[in-house]
C-alpha cells in the first residue's frame, strides 16, 4: 500500500507511544501529526493512553483554563508531551524564539511557548521537527527557549526521548547528552542523516530502517481514526488522510 | 445611555516600581480601585476611552474569547506605547496593536497567527528594535497573574532554569529552595496586575456578570487586573447567578470595570459555539500584512473604513 510523508511520520510516531509509561499524552496546538499519532496509538492499544488535544472541543479534557496542562505536567499526570525547534542542537537544547543576536534577531519567530516547563516536567518529550537539514540540527542554538540537559541540582522529571524527522528517529541520553542514530526512514541513508546534521552523533554499527507504515494502520488512520482526528483538525483530516466529515 | 464615562487617568504608580508590578495590593485595593457597579457603555468606542497611554494591557489568548471590535476601536483612538501581555499568547490583536504603532513592549510566550502563519508585524518590530521584547514562557505568565490573585508579590514555577528566556529576565530570580527539602534551585515569578484586562464573551447579564465557559484564564486575567473592560454578544435580564449551572462558568460583575455590547466582537477570530474563525478573512491578514504597506492598506480597510461606514 503506497503511503504519504505525512501519514509515514504518523504510524512512526505512534510506535513510541505503545509502551505501558505512556499512559496520558497532551498534544499542544497545531500539530496535526503528533495528534493523529497519538489518537492511532490509542485505537492500536485498545484504549490507551488517554489523548487531550488543547485545540479540540469533546478532544480536550482541559476545563479550568490555559494554566491546566502546565499544573498537570507539574503534578506528574502528563506522560508525553511533543516540541520541536526552529534549531535544535546536539545537546537538545530548543530555539523557538529566533536566530542571530538577541534581542533584536536577524529572524524572529514566533516564542518559547509552554517548552521551557514542559521539558522539564514531562518524562516523554518527543522531538518531532520533519526538516532534517543543517539549518535546523545546529552546533549550537542562538537562543535556548528550553536546555536539553540541566544541572544535578535543578529538579527534572521529564525531557527529551526520541527525535523524530523525515529521515531518521534517534534517541538522546540525558546522562550523556547525547543523540543516538536509531532507525533511517526507507529509501534513505545514514551518510544523508549525518551530512545534515550539525552536531556529533552516535551511530551504531548497524541500524535499522524504520518501519513503513503497517497496512491495518493506514487503514484505521484512514477511516475511524481519521474520523476522529477530523474532529479537531478538519483540514488535516481531509487533505492527508482523505477523511471528510459533514460539518 | 451610558450610566457614567470616566475620562481615563493613568494607572497609580508604586514607590519607583515598574508600573502594573510591584505594591499591586496597594493598587488594587487602592481608592481609585473601582468598586461601583459595572459601568453599561454604548459601544467599543467608549470602551476604548478607558485605555490610557502607557498601559500595561493584558490581552487573552486567540483561542480565547479576544475582543476584536475593541482592539480596532483602540487602534482607532490612536492609543500609544502600550505594555501589551499575552496571557499566555496572542496573535491577530496583538499584531494589529504592534502594527499600528500603540505598542512600547511586548512581554509574551508567543505571537503567532497559528495555521495562518507567523506574524509579521510583530516579527518585524521585534527584529528592527522598534518595540521592546520580553520573552517569557506560558506557564509563567499564568503563574505572574496567579501571585496577584492570591495577593502575593511572587510565585515559585517549576523548570526555566538554563534557558536564555531566564538569562534576560532581570525580574526574575533564582532562589534555593527555601524549605530545605532538597528540591533544589527553584525560579521566583514577581506579581503582574495588568493595568486594563480587555475579554468578549457571548452572554452578560445587567448585573456586571459575565459568562466565560471553560476559559478559566479569563478568570484569572479579570482577579489580577485593575481594570476590565468586556465586550458581549448580547446582555439579557435574566441573572447569570440564577441557576447553578451558569453562575459555574459565570465572571462576578465586580470585577467587571465597564461593559459593552459588541455583537460579532470577536470577527474575524472565532467564539466557541457563536460563529467560528473567517479563516479567509485571517489568511488575508497574514498575506497583506506581510509589508507595512500592506498592513496599513489592511488597516484602512478593516479598522478606519470600518468606522467611517458606522458614522
Amino acid at each position: 500500500m503506497s503511503y504519504s510523508r505525512d501519514e509515514f511520520l504518523i504510524t512512526t510516531i505512534a510506535r513510541l507511544l505503545e509502551t505501558d509509561d505512556v499512559r496520558h499524552v497532551a498534544v499542544g496546538a497545531a500539530s496535526p501529526i503528533p495528534g493523529a499519532a497519538a489518537l492511532l496509538a490509542r485505537k492500536v492499544r485498545g484504549g490507551m493512553p488517554r489523548v487531550s488535544l488543547i485545540h479540540g472541543k469533546a478532544t480536550n479534557p482541559f476545563c479550568d483554563g490555559g494554566r491546566e496542562i502546565f499544573d498537570a505536567a507539574g503534578q506528574g499526570r502528563i506522560d508525553v508531551f511533543f516540541l520541536g525547534g526552529v534549531q535544535i542542537d546536539g545537546q537538545a537544547n530548543l530555539n523557538l524564539v529566533g536566530t542571530g543576536e538577541y534581542p533584536t534577531v536577524d529572524k524572529r519567530f514566533s516564542g518559547s511557548f509552554g517548552s521551557a516547563f514542559m521539558y522539564f516536567t514531562v518524562p516523554k518529550v518527543i522531538l518531532f521537527r520533519p526538516e532534517h537539514s543543517r539549518r535546523v540540527f545546529v552546533p549550537k542554538v542562538d537562543f535556548i527557549s528550553a536546555p536539553g540537559v540541566s544541572d544535578p541540582d535543578v529538579h527534572r522529571p521529564g525531557g527529551p526521548k526520541f527525535l523524530v524527522t523525515e529521515l531518521c528517529v534517534m534517541s538522546f541520553d540525558r546522562d550523556r547528552g547525547r543523540f543516538k542514530l536509531e532507525s533511517v526512514t526507507p529509501g534513505r541513508t545514514v551518510e544523508e542523516v549525518l551530512d545534515n546534521t550539525g552536531f556529533e552523533i552516535d551511530v551504531p554499527e548497524t541500524v535499522a530502517e524504520t518501519p513503513a507504515p503497517e497496512e491495518e494502520r493506514l487503514a484505521l488512520l484512514r477511516s475511524s481514526v481519521g474520523v476522529e482526528v477530523a474532529d479537531t483538525y478538519p483540514a488535516f483530516a481531509k487533505d492527508v488522510l482523505g477523511v471528510e466529515v459533514a460539518a | 445611555m451610558p450610566l457614567c464615562v470616566e475620562s481615563p487617568s493613568p494607572p497609580e504608580r508604586g514607590r519607583g516600581q515598574v508600573r502594573g508590578r510591584r505594591f499591586f495590593r496597594a493598587q488594587i485595593g487602592s481608592p481609585s480601585y473601582n468598586r461601583r457597579m459595572t459601568n453599561y457603555l454604548n459601544d467599543v468606542e467608549e470602551l476604548a476611552a478607558q485605555v490610557p497611554d502607557g498601559a500595561l494591557l493584558a490581552l487573552p489568548p486567540e483561542y480565547s474569547f479576544v475582543p476584536m471590535a475593541l482592539v480596532r476601536a483602540i487602534i482607532r483612538r490612536g492609543v500609544k506605547d502600550l505594555h501589551i501581555l499575552t496571557v499566555p499568547i496572542n496573535g491577530l490583536a496583538a499584531d494589529m496593536l504592534i502594527g499600528a504603532g500603540c505598542v512600547k513592549t511586548v512581554e509574551c510566550a508567543a505571537v503567532s497567527l497559528g495555521e495562518a502563519g507567523p506574524a509579521s508585524r510583530f516579527g518585524a518590530a521585534v527584529e528592527s528594535g522598534s518595540v521592546k521584547i520580553i520573552d517569557s514562557t506560558c506557564p509563567a505568565i499564568h503563574t505572574a497573574l496567579q501571585a496577584t490573585e492570591k495577593g502575593v508579590p511572587f510565585m515559585p514555577l517549576g523548570g526555566i532554569i538554563g534557558s536564555d528566556i531566564l538569562r534576560y529576565r532581570d525580574d526574575w530570580k533564582v532562589v534555593d529552595d527555601p524549605m530545605g527539602e532538597g528540591h533544589g534551585r527553584i525560579v521566583l515569578i514577581p506579581a503582574i496586575s495588568p493595568d486594563v484586562a480587555i475579554i468578549h464573551s457571548p452572554l452578560a447579564d445587567r448585573d456586571g456578570n459575565v459568562w466565560i465557559g471553560r476559559r478559566r484564564e479569563l478568570a484569572t486575567i479579570a482577579h489580577a487586573a485593575k481594570t476590565l473592560l468586556v465586550t458581549v454578544e448580547k446582555i439579557q435580564d435574566e441573572s447569570l447567578l440564577a441557576s447553578e449551572a451558569t453562575a459555574a462558568a459565570t465572571l462576578p460583575g465586580f470585577y467587571v470595570t465597564a461593559l459593552a455590547q459588541a455583537e460579532m466582537g470577536a470577527k474575524p477570530l472565532g467564539l466557541v459555539e457563536h460563529y467560528a474563525p473567517d479563516h479567509d478573512e485571517i489568511a488575508a491578514y497574514a498575506r497583506e500584512s506581510r509589508t507595512e504597506e500592506g498592513f496599513n492598506a489592511y488597516l484602512q480597510r478593516t479598522v478606519f473604513g470600518a468606522q467611517e461606514a458606522a458614522e
